[in-house]
């Protein structure tokens, strides 16, 4: 499936890219994350540790193992800090 | 209910006063207000990078949320993004409710999940360069009071 991928903040900063567009096989975010890791290191910088990270699928802060389905969008981002 | 993410500074004591005129047979009036604050002397900017459609989406699943669970006439939220100055407001939350305890407790809860859950990160700007603000742990255990 093909899948927007969004990334904010150091996430962002690290793959170099706030947005790109995707062709992959991944079932869930993690899948995401092995796939991505295994193309580049710019990946592994900003996804290798996954405690520091959050996921939101369509724009729902979701987990690394909730199945992708149909999704849209996939955003990665470190843990938020508004307020 | 008024629910706004912008880039533009506001007038804390105008929004007060509007939310406050506007909120007719409410009892009780909560507000806090969040300023840029400089801990290190050093800061020259703040700047706020936010997801533009979750940041809006969450703040509306958090503000209803609070209404789900507290007697609450009125909400207010106002969150900034882009590069701020020291010294300027951030963001806002004001209830109006009844009675105080509902007002005081759903203006707690939405600092909390604002905090936590509303897709904004912050980032320092000073004279030795940039870096981003890390999340707190007893932010996300402020969640569990909840």
């Amino acid at each position: 499936m093909t899948v927007d991928l969004v990334y904010f903040a150091w996430v962002r900063e690290r793959i170099g890219v706030a947005r790109e567009t995707v062709t992959t096989t991944a079932r869930t975010p993690a899948d995401l994350i092995a796939e991505l890791s295994a193309r580049d290191p710019r990946y592994g910088a900003a996804f290798g540790d996954v405690s520091a990270l959050r996921v939101a699928i369509d724009q729902e802060l979701s987990d690394f193992d909730t199945p992708l389905e149909n999704a849209k969008e996939v955003a990665f981002f470190p843990p938020m800090t508004g307020g | 209910m008024r629910l706004s993410v912008q880039p533009d500074p506001f007038d804390m004591g105008a929004e007060l006063n509007r939310f406050t005129n506007d909120a007719s047979g409410a009892g009780a009036i909560v507000s806090f207000g969040g300023i840029v604050r400089d801990d290190t002397g050093t800061m020259t900017a703040l700047e706020l990078e936010h997801y533009p459609g979750m940041t809006e989406k969450a703040i509306g699943q958090i503000a209803q949320q609070a209404r789900d669970r507290w007697q609450l006439h009125d909400v207010l939220i106002i969150h900034r993004y882009g590069r701020l100055q020291v010294g300027a407001p951030i963001m806002m939350v004001a209830t109006a409710a009844r009675h105080r305890k509902d007002a005081f407790e759903a203006a707690d809860f939405l600092m909390d999940y604002l905090k936590s859950r509303a897709p904004f990160w912050k980032k320092e700007h000073g004279a030795e360069g940039t870096s981003w603000v890390d999340a707190k742990d007893s932010d996300e255990a402020a969640l569990n009071r909840w």
